[in-house]
């Protein structure tokens, strides 16, 4: 079921996975590899697991009660399971981006700066990191002059880049976006998805979307879920032209979902 | 074209009742507070704040007493009980949700809000009075910040499970572990609704009379040791509307009419420094001082 691509380097692989909220069996026996430095797009209808799926790779879902996993998930060929693992350390590494923006109550500067704080970094490196972070996000040229600002006076499609330059000041290894672009005008979804593409030069993506042209547009690699299932990954290209499974074929084509 | 002006009646209607309803209660308020200024007018001034009172019958003097050990009182209330309810607030929110037994304790703390405050008096007095011996001022602050304890938890907690789940996520995300999460991230988000729930409570305690007249009682005479008798405003004006003297009723009114003003200043200033307009409440008085000299 699953296409392995020879020659490229894995920074995360989803064994075997299976999650349960309590009693309602939300993931199914999900295998998929997420290449590095590559763009994974999860697609599939409402209720399918993409986000499930998403939030495991961070363990989000540790923070509510009665959540359980089973199976494995690698990163650098480590468990994220292992009892070694320390949480707070995996969620440096693998950062997340919401649906909404979510900046935090306090300044543009004091939003990207939160995370680098946390790590120890002060004084004129952690002026450095956030200017880099906010350039990276493509987002510098519109707040240099206004960073003491609050963050909720940038318009919806800059606090999503803010949420973006924070998550990567850390910089994390790998970032996941959960439709990041779902509450933005066209405009700003368009400058998000020019900004993850060029994200990827360093950091491996995993983008959850509704849009499968964005899937389409930016994704690498696509991962097609329906009722807690993987049902077809591979090469982006391959799924929206000639997939192997007739489901996937008839969601693409807007037959369902 | 028939439905439209049954709607349009109706709208109507609804709009007069609710408008009708709004003066009726305001109507009242206005009714208090218009006879606390006619009334209080007589004796209001510095005097009444800074003047000792006269032996019983003679007229004239103010109830210095009274003033200094409601401040006392109230401000030592307000030390004790503040961080508590705080504390407690958060917990009830950030830490109790999964805890059969903190959701109970929650709900205790919903109907403790509106506990009679003579139950707090006398609460106290089992505890710090009888002890002790004799009334004490330290047992009248206790008892305040009793009261004010489940106002400020109940506000805190409700303040902070509006801010957007989402935003805790996302400060995890960032490798936060849960105390800088709150501290940094949840509160501030809370912060103006905290800061009414602080208001309400001190607001509250400042008018109470009950729990004070099991605990710090009463004294002619002015004190400023937390172990003894206290005065305070409520308590005299109690006293002084049962007592015989004409003077007295006009002092008592007049009383209350500056506790009244005490509020109403704390909650302009709290609104003022909640919206950003001042951020130093003294730096703010100095530059106006300043600017009228």
């Amino acid at each position: 079921m699953v296409e392995t691509i020879v020659g490229l380097k894995k920074r995360m692989e989803i064994i075997n996975l299976n999650f349960y909220y309590g009693n309602n069996h939300a993931l199914k026996n999900i295998n998929m590899p997420i290449y590095d430095k590559k763009i994974t797009a999860l697609i599939g209808p409402s209720g399918c697991g993409k986000t499930t799926l998403l939030r495991c790779l961070n363990r989000m879902h540790d923070l509510y009660p009665n959540n359980r996993y089973e199976g494995d998930i690698l990163l650098d060929g480590t468990s994220i399971f292992d009892k070694s693992v320390d949480l707070i350390e995996l969620r440096s590494k693998v950062g997340m981006v919401f649906q909404k923006p979510t900046p935090f109550p306090m300044s543009i500067f004091d939003n990207v700066a939160f995370g680098l704080k946390l790590k120890g970094i002060r004084g004129s490196e952690l002026k450095d990191r956030v200017e880099k972070a906010l350039k990276d996000a493509a987002l510098w040229d519109e707040v240099k002059d206004r960073l003491k600002e609050s963050a909720f006076s940038l318009s919806g499609g800059q606090q999503q880049r803010l949420c973006i330059a924070r998550s990567i000041a850390v910089e994390p290894e790998v970032v996941l976006f959960d439709e990041p672009t779902s509450a933005l005008d066209p405009i700003s979804t368009a400058k998000i998805e020019e900004l993850i593409v060029e994200l990827k030069k360093t950091i491996t993506i995993v983008i959850v979307t509704h849009n499968m042209q964005q899937a389409a547009r930016i994704s690498d690699y696509t991962a097609f879920m329906y009722l807690g299932e993987l049902v077809e990954f591979g090469h982006t290209e391959k799924i929206f032209t000639k997939p192997d499974k007739k489901l996937t074929e008839d969601y693409i084509t807007g037959r369902f979902g | 074209m028939k439905l439209k002006t049954y709607r349009k009646i109706v709208n109507w209607t609804m709009l007069s009742i609710a408008s009708l309803m709004a003066v009726y209660g305001i109507f009242w308020l206005f009714w208090i507070l218009g006879s606390l200024l006619i009334n209080g007018f007589k004796y209001f001034g510095p005097e009444l704040i800074y003047l000792d009172p006269t032996p019983a019958g003679v007229e004239g003097g103010g109830l210095r007493p009274a003033f200094v050990g409601h401040f006392i009182i109230a401000t030592l209330a307000t030390i004790l009980g503040v961080p508590i309810g705080l504390m407690a607030g958060i917990y009830f929110s950030e830490y109790g949700q999964n805890s059969k037994f903190f959701r109970v304790l929650r709900n205790i703390t919903d109907i403790m809000v509106s506990t009679p405050s003579i139950i707090m008096g006398a609460v106290v007095y089992a505890i710090l009075v009888k002890p002790i011996g004799h009334f004490n001022g330290l047992s009248g602050a206790v008892a305040l910040a009793l009261l004010m304890v489940p106002v400020i938890a109940v506000t805190t907690d409700e303040m902070l499970k509006l801010v957007p789940q989402q935003m805790r996520e996302a400060a995890y995300a960032l490798g936060a572990y849960k105390w800088q999460m709150i501290k940094s991230v949840v509160i501030r988000a809370a912060k103006v609704g905290i800061l009414t729930g602080v208001i309400l409570g001190v607001a509250r305690i400042s008018g109470e009379t009950a729990p004070l007249l099991f605990t710090a009682f009463n004294n002619a005479y002015l004190n400023l040791n937390l172990m003894k008798p206290m005065s305070s405003i409520t308590v005299t004006v109690f006293n002084y509307v049962m007592g015989p003297y004409h003077y007295w009723h006009e002092q008592a009114w007049a009383a209350s009419l500056i506790l009244t003003l005490g509020v109403l200043v704390l909650s302009i200033v709290a609104r003022l420094v909640l919206h950003g307009k001042i951020t130093n409440p003294l730096a703010y008085m100095f530059r106006r001082i300043r600017k009228e000299a």
